[in-house]
């Protein structure tokens, strides 16, 4: 039997896409199930939304027993090699060889590295987020000059274009001699004078600045009672109000606040790992927010989300003050909300007052017990967001 | 197209008389000519349109697909089927040269195919395309069957495939149920088929990617003879072929590029075409011997029989150890240290790149299952381990307990019932 040519034909059919589709939806399935606690390692601020972070990733890797120490490798190497010589891993980057059984397991593409975007893609993409119908709260206008478009017949004598008037003119000249010719009249004809209707003005029409800007304003209760692993849930909640606001304005500031029985505002890395001793009022951070508002962020230019993150153990003698002035934030916020941070379930007096007695629609308050309530309350103070509610302006 | 298929039978029937002409034995060969993404399908799913479905090769596709994308190393586009006759693929937008080569290059492992002993041994060709579509419909039915569906299948295939090379490569056991088991017990697979807490079906899909491993493990075993073996076929019979001066050049290069070692990897290749190159070079073009030894080999005992002191000097090999951040060279190819380096690859390839499992024993009245690993200073990688012994919970339904070696320590991994592991002293 002789050699088989089989020609090309053209078939559509990819049977791998069914496979392909099984194999993403498995990776994003994973991807969503640990983002919980891969958004609560990362640093807040100044990273680029394209810095890759590592997300594990179960049941995508193809598990099977396999070698992990002590194995030796042999590779062709340069040539220069030494015994006992160290060579960096980046120049041996294939340390281990081709020629395994497991010739088919390469470095999983996806089990690795996800952009931090990416990994918020994934997460925001459920919930629906009605992004654009509340507009009107991303963008503020104002008025900043104005700008040259076109020429009208009206307008101040300053803003005269001697060109456009010139252009007029000489078209009305034009026209008169065609009419001349066609009337049989004779040709020459003296000169013909600027008319008021040659009059050309410059028109400008006022320039409107769309910001987008927006503030978060975090504030937490750094006392004494409040240890790491509250900071640690704090800080993922922040990371996720950050990344959430990144994806609707363009400008996005963060202030840190920490308090005591006093506030002050701090760096990011001092915000979340200095503690310090002593009382709380929680009064003092939010007058801090308001002090740096009226600094700093004009609401007019501004969006304001302000946060605070506490244990609630507050000093009873501050509770009024702390509610009078979470009202007063409300009302220069777009969203105020209180996160209670416990490692138990009892609700405290502060958290309380605060249902009670604040009926602003944008504020909201959640509790936050375990890493995996991070996610919950942040979708559950979206809620609040997504209402519609925010500070009544124009 | 820069070619006619008139051209490539041609050329084919020159590289046939050739081959023919200086030994090669080969089955009956057939090549079709297809689309690069049919070409990744193929080898996405081992070369088997019919293949059954699994996410794995869903996965393999996209990664093929950016491997292609980065790097080219060996010979690209080239698929070989072992089967009788013999498939092959030719992508169509290759060059005349490239499917010239590649040609040459099939004759080459078809050659391999048909007369090396493990293939002899452990595959049927014959019945390889037929098992493969037997297998696809079989996995299939079971998707469609309304009472076993999707997820039921793919929980079944992510625990088999994760124990796959655990598929008893060298031990034959006829499959009679009647057969009492032996410990220990290498085919882990066969052991849990037989009496893993599952239903019929399951035992069937077991059975499946059992079979399809033990196909695949002869291939496993010679990839640096085959490779090698077809990558000097293909450097002969060009060079005899007469080229054109601009295929000539085009040759060289792509040549080049299937035999391109970079530093701190092993081309397979590589150092398969170099050993075959010196054999014939030792034997002085005698095809017989060569053939002889093509036959009865696998790559451990090729390589401890026929790599020697030059060819580990000229191609720099050396043996390196993993440290957290570096690599530590622990020998180098000088007269004291290359017969160490020759023997620590000949242990490393093939099977032997995989620890070996078995079962050692059943608790009956604790239904749990004891697994040994046979620990020659090597050690599992835990996280992988864990995950793995997961699976093979799944399929037995009890307790499974791993004898291990974790930091020089006799160990025993133990994953429980509902799958928590946790490492206890012997």
């Amino acid at each position: 039997m002789g050699t088989i040519f089989r020609e090309y034909k053209a078939n559509n059919r990819d049977r791998s896409i069914e496979d392909r589709r099984r194999h993403k939806e498995l990776v994003e399935k994973s991807i969503k199930e640990n983002i919980g606690s891969i958004i609560s390692e990362e640093s807040i601020i100044g990273k680029s939304k394209n810095k890759k972070i590592k997300i594990p990733i179960k049941g995508l890797k193809e598990y099977y027993f396999k070698y992990g120490k002590n194995q030796k490798d042999v590779v062709a190497g340069s040539g220069q090699e030494e015994k006992g010589q160290k060579v960096p891993k980046g120049e041996y980057s294939k340390g281990t060889g081709e020629n395994g059984a497991g010739s088919e397991e390469g470095e999983d593409i996806y089990e690795t590295e996800v952009t931090i975007e990416e990994a918020i893609d994934f997460l925001f993409e459920d919930l629906n987020l009605p992004y654009l119908q509340h507009k009107k709260f991303n963008e503020i206008q104002t008025e900043y000059g104005s700008k040259r478009s076109g020429v009208r017949e009206k307008g101040p004598r300053q803003r005269l274009s001697k060109k456009h008037t010139m252009v007029e003119k000489i078209k009305r000249q034009k026209q008169e001699l065609k009419a001349r010719a066609e009337l049989g009249l004779e040709k020459e004809i003296e000169r013909i004078p600027f008319h008021k209707e040659d009059l050309r003005y410059f028109y400008r029409r006022p320039k409107f600045k769309r910001d987008s800007n927006a503030v978060v304003i975090c504030i937490m209760d750094t006392s004494g009672s409040m240890g790491q692993t509250k900071k640690y849930l704090a800080r993922s909640f922040y990371f996720l109000l950050y990344q959430f606001l990144l994806i609707r304005y363009v400008n996005v500031e963060i202030v840190f606040i920490a308090h005591t029985t006093v506030a002050k505002e701090v760096s990011e890395q001092d915000f979340f790992h200095k503690g310090e001793s002593g009382g709380t009022y929680i009064s003092s951070g939010y007058q801090k927010a308001l002090d740096i508002i009226e600094e700093r962020y004009h609401p007019q230019n501004w969006n304001i989300y302000a946060f605070h993150c506490s244990d609630g153990d507050n000093w009873g003698e501050d509770n009024e003050e702390a509610v009078k002035l979470a009202s007063q934030l409300c009302k220069t916020c777009n969203l105020f909300g209180y996160g209670e941070i416990k490692t138990s379930t009892y609700t405290s007096t502060i958290m309380n007052r605060y249902m009670e007695d604040i009926h602003a629609p944008n504020f909201t308050a959640v509790r936050i017990l375990r890493k995996e309530d991070v996610w919950t309350a942040f979708v559950e103070m979206l809620k609040v967001e997504g209402k519609g509610a925010g500070r009544e302006e124009g | 197209m820069n070619y006619t298929l008139k051209e490539l039978e041609a050329y084919n029937e020159k590289i046939e008389d050739l081959a023919k002409e200086m030994g090669l034995d080969y089955y009956p060969q057939e090549f079709e000519i297809i689309s690069f993404e049919d070409m990744l399908c193929y080898e996405a799913y081992v070369g088997m349109p019919s293949h059954y479905p699994h996410w794995s090769y869903g996965k393999n596709y996209d990664r093929l697909k950016t491997t292609y994308k980065y790097n080219l190393s060996g010979l690209p586009y080239e698929m070989v089927i072992n089967s009788n006759p013999c498939i092959a693929y030719l992508m169509k937008d290759n060059t005349l040269l490239l499917q010239v080569l590649t040609i040459a290059h099939v004759y080459g492992h078809n050659d391999f195919f048909k007369n090396n002993r493990l293939f002899k041994e452990y595959t049927d060709a014959a019945l390889t395309i037929e098992m493969f579509k037997n297998h696809g419909t079989r996995i299939r039915t079971y998707i469609q069957d309304p009472s076993i569906g999707y997820e039921k299948v793919e929980r079944v295939l992510d625990a088999a495939h994760s124990i796959k090379y655990q598929c008893g490569a060298f031990c034959k056991p006829s499959y009679e149920v009647t057969q009492k088991i032996e410990y220990p017990q290498e085919n882990v697979l066969y052991f849990l088929s037989q009496y893993g807490n599952l239903e019929d079906w399951e035992k069937d899909i077991i059975a499946i990617v059992m079979k399809e491993s033990r196909y695949f493990i002869p291939q496993i075993e010679t990839k640096i003879m085959n490779e090698g073996w077809a990558t000097f076929w293909h450097y002969t019979l060009l060079n005899k072929l007469g080229l054109p001066q601009g295929m000539q050049v085009e040759f060289f290069k792509v040549h080049n590029n299937v035999i391109c070692q970079r530093p701190g990897s092993l081309n397979p290749y590589f150092i398969g075409f170099k050993i075959w190159q010196r054999l014939y070079e030792r034997f002085d073009g005698d095809f017989k011997e060569m053939a002889r030894i093509r036959g009865c080999e696998r790559d451990s005992s090729f390589i401890r029989s026929y790599l020697d002191y030059t060819l580990c000097e000229e191609s720099h090999l050396c043996e390196i150890q993993e440290e957290e951040r570096y690599y530590v060279v622990s020998e180098v190819a000088n007269e004291k240290g290359w017969q160490n380096i020759r023997n620590t690859l000949a242990e490393n390839v093939g099977l032997g790149s995989l620890p070996t499992i078995y079962v050692e024993d059943v608790v009956k009245n604790e239904n749990c299952l004891v697994l040994g690993h046979f620990y020659d200073g090597r050690e599992l990688n835990l996280a992988y381990t864990t995950e793995t012994l997961k699976y093979i919970q799944t399929l037995w339904g009890g307790k499974v307990i791993l004898k291990t070696h974790l930091a020089k320590i006799s160990r025993k991994i133990i994953c429980s019932e509902d799958k928590k592991v946790t490492i206890e002293n012997v």
